[in-house]
């Protein structure tokens, strides 16, 4: 992931064309996309429109639709993944959340006004034996404690 | 000489550390051997180090222990974290494995290691018996979809072969989203061959020609396992313009998702490959008959397709041999959530619930009692210890109201809020509904309130029975599994725990 890339135009154009061709490449353009610039930026959905021969309503459904995809801003420098579904649930993982939102100082699906860390909610990284998990960075992290997270989050950002 | 190891290094070895110790093993010298999880994850990371008698397997190891662990194994002496021979473990002893035979064992980046382990036997023995053959296994072993509605395989594939089309699909549904599942992930990162050969099985069984398989986001490395498995089947011949000689062309590709939940159903699912917003379709048409992109397509679970390489490899007799009443041969159960020894359990259908979580699982992680066990996913009953005899099979969790889903199960501890659950269970499917239905979209809110509503009025007697109105109309009224069975769980709930449904 080269991740929150300057707006520029030529590069959206050149990140969309390998996808315009392909069957169903909407989908794969849209992550292409988030990779290069953090988020799926507003002026893009244009430029997907024409690519694909469709309204730019359809586009916006499409991206608006699917709960990866930022159409604000940024995430952070660093995202933190926390899961919040059954199988976390029943080995505390409301107690790792409410940890990580102190600590933060932020609510889900935020990011902080610096810019440093984003926190979201995520259901299920498939480590349900494992709970409560998450992930940061784009690593996995299972069996979190209060104090392994403080540790964590420290390591990252002292 | 060299000593080499084997380290898993899947998701769930790295979430606990896995990487720390591959750096210790690397700064000792030793040769590691990266694996997938034989899924035993209270022992995770698992180390195996080859002696001369064989493996011998340590766990859960931190990267402290490395060294420890290697003057133990050298010396021969004992160690405390030492297991022996991994697969004499009572954990694994006590298991069918068919579809997780080689997974923690075959290296998920070799077609040849697959291959050495036994690989493509049924894929070889498809282009010998031809399509109809092959049909004809698959149907005759009772194989039934694995992905949670039970449909028989054989059935979907007869229907998408004899549908009218000259280009016909298959697609993977490997969008493993309920909470405490975690099979498709561990197949996919340790042995995604065998995922690979299911479904050129199914391709020539039934003429597809082009394969995707959509794996949520979530789960990026089993992306990138399948990714590189693709590359290197793409360089042997397993796919392309002729598989394995055979004239038969296939390609396979994967679509990653973007964390819809709703796209695992089948017709969302088609939909977003699509590249659509993630709705789904109204049946009929079924997708045998207009699937993806209009075509006849076969779109079966990851477990399912990996099913149908042992039926044709061991026979349809061989597999439905095995199991209980109508559902035959195994089940990869998925024990998670507060379970002392928490991990896949693959089995003959049949099991009971309470030997799942009691006798194999040990009970909780956490030593308090048992409360509830939640059952196929979010959208799954929750079951209490009252109903532990309740066998492992299709028929018998519906007759109790309940599902198997793709086979996870998610224990409780007494702390657990019933409401609460059910609560959270209705909220989801506010969250993840596509919108398309009525029932889902609207009731799944109004369902939240009146839960709200049971919890802060004196006397919720009225607000129960609205409530299991709401959940006979999202029942009957609902296009798809998410409002269609949201019902379960809150129900469940309900029936078997009415103590926590009143004002606090």
């Amino acid at each position: 992931m080269s991740g929150n890339q300057p707006w520029n135009e030529d590069r959206a154009r050149a990140t969309i064309a390998p996808y315009a061709a392909e069957p169903g490449g909407l989908l794969p353009a849209l992550h292409a996309l988030q990779a290069e610039f953090g988020f799926v930026p507003k002026p893009v959905i244009l430029l997907l429109a024409q690519a694909f021969n469709l309204s730019r309503a359809e586009v916006f459904g499409v991206a608006s639709f699917y709960h990866d995809f930022r159409l604000d801003r940024p995430t952070g420098a660093h995202v933190l993944k926390l899961c919040r579904a059954e199988a976390c649930q029943a080995v505390g993982a409301e107690r790792i959340a409410d940890a990580a939102q102190a600590r933060l100082k932020l609510g889900w699906g935020e990011t902080g006004a610096d810019g440093t860390w984003t926190l979201q909610p995520v259901y299920c990284l498939g480590l349900c034996a494992s709970g409560p998990s998450g992930m940061l960075d784009g690593e996995p992290l299972g069996r979190l404690d209060e104090a392994k997270l403080a540790e964590l989050i420290e390591r990252v950002v002292p | 000489m060299t000593v080499r190891v084997r380290l898993s290094l899947d998701t769930a070895s790295i979430a606990l550390g896995g990487k720390g110790v591959a750096r210790a093993l690397a700064d000792a010298g030793v040769e590691i051997v990266p694996v997938g999880s034989r899924g035993l994850f209270w022992l995770e990371p698992l180390l195996e180090v080859e002696t001369a008698s064989g493996w011998r397997a340590f766990g859960p190891v931190a990267a402290c222990d490395v060294a420890g662990i290697l003057d133990a194994t050298r010396a021969a002496a004992a160690h405390p974290l030492s297991l022996g021979r991994i697969e004499e473990h009572p954990f694994l002893k006590a298991q069918t494995r068919l579809t997780f035979a080689h997974c923690g064992a075959v290296i998920p980046a070799s077609l040849q290691n697959y291959i050495e382990a036994g690989g493509l036997a049924g894929l070889r023995r498809t282009i010998e018996i031809g399509p109809k053959a092959v049909r004809d296994e698959v149907l005759n072993s009772g194989l039934r979809g694995r992905g949670g509605a039970g449909f028989p395989a054989g059935i979907k594939w007869n229907g998408a072969a004899d549908a009218p089309g000259d280009v016909k699909y298959v697609v993977c549904n490997a969008d493993e989203g309920d909470s405490g599942t975690y099979a498709d992930r561990m197949l996919m990162e340790g042995d995604p061959f065998l995922l690979i050969e299911g479904m050129v099985i199914a391709a020539i069984a039934t003429g597809a020609t082009k394969g995707y398989i959509y794996i949520r986001s979530e789960y990026p490395l089993a992306v990138a396992a399948m990714r590189r498995a693709i590359v290197a089947a793409v360089e042997g011949g397993l796919l392309g313009a002729s598989v394995l000689g055979s004239g038969h062309a296939f390609d396979l590709e994967v679509r990653v998702g973007a964390g819809s939940y709703v796209c695992g159903e089948e017709t969302a699912l088609l939909e977003s490959i699509e590249g659509r917003r993630g709705q789904v379709r109204a049946k009929p048409p079924l997708p045998v008959h207009s699937g993806l992109f209009g075509k006849p397509t076969v779109i079966n679970n990851v477990l399912t397709f990996a099913a149908a390489v042992t039926v044709l490899t061991k026979g349809a007799d061989f597999y439905r041999d095995l199991g209980f009443g109508k559902s035959r041969g195994t089940m990869p159960i998925q024990l998670a959530g507060d379970i002392k020894y928490g991990g896949l359990f693959e089995t003959p259908f049949g099991v009971t619930l309470g030997e799942l979580v009691n006798a194999i699982g040990g009970g909780t992680r956490s030593g308090r009692p048992i409360r509830a066990v939640q059952v196929g996913g979010p959208l799954g009953a929750y079951f209490p210890p009252a109903l532990f005899d309740t066998p492992f099979d299709y028929e018998a969790f519906t007759a109790k109201g309940g599902l198997i889903g793709h086979g996870g199960v998610v224990v409780f501890n007494d702390t657990v809020d019933m409401a609460n659950q059910a609560r959270f269970a209705m909220e989801f499917c506010a969250v993840e509904s596509c919108g398309k239905c009525t029932p889902c979209r609207i009731g799944s809110v109004r369902g939240m309130e009146t839960i709200d509503r049971i919890l802060k009025e004196p006397d919720g007697t009225a607000q129960i029975a609205l409530l299991r109105d709401l959940c006979d109309t999202m029942k009957s009224g609902s296009l798809c599994a998410l409002g269609g069975f949201v019902p379960y769980p809150v129900l469940s709930a309900i029936d078997h725990f009415p103590e926590d449904f009143v004002a606090r």
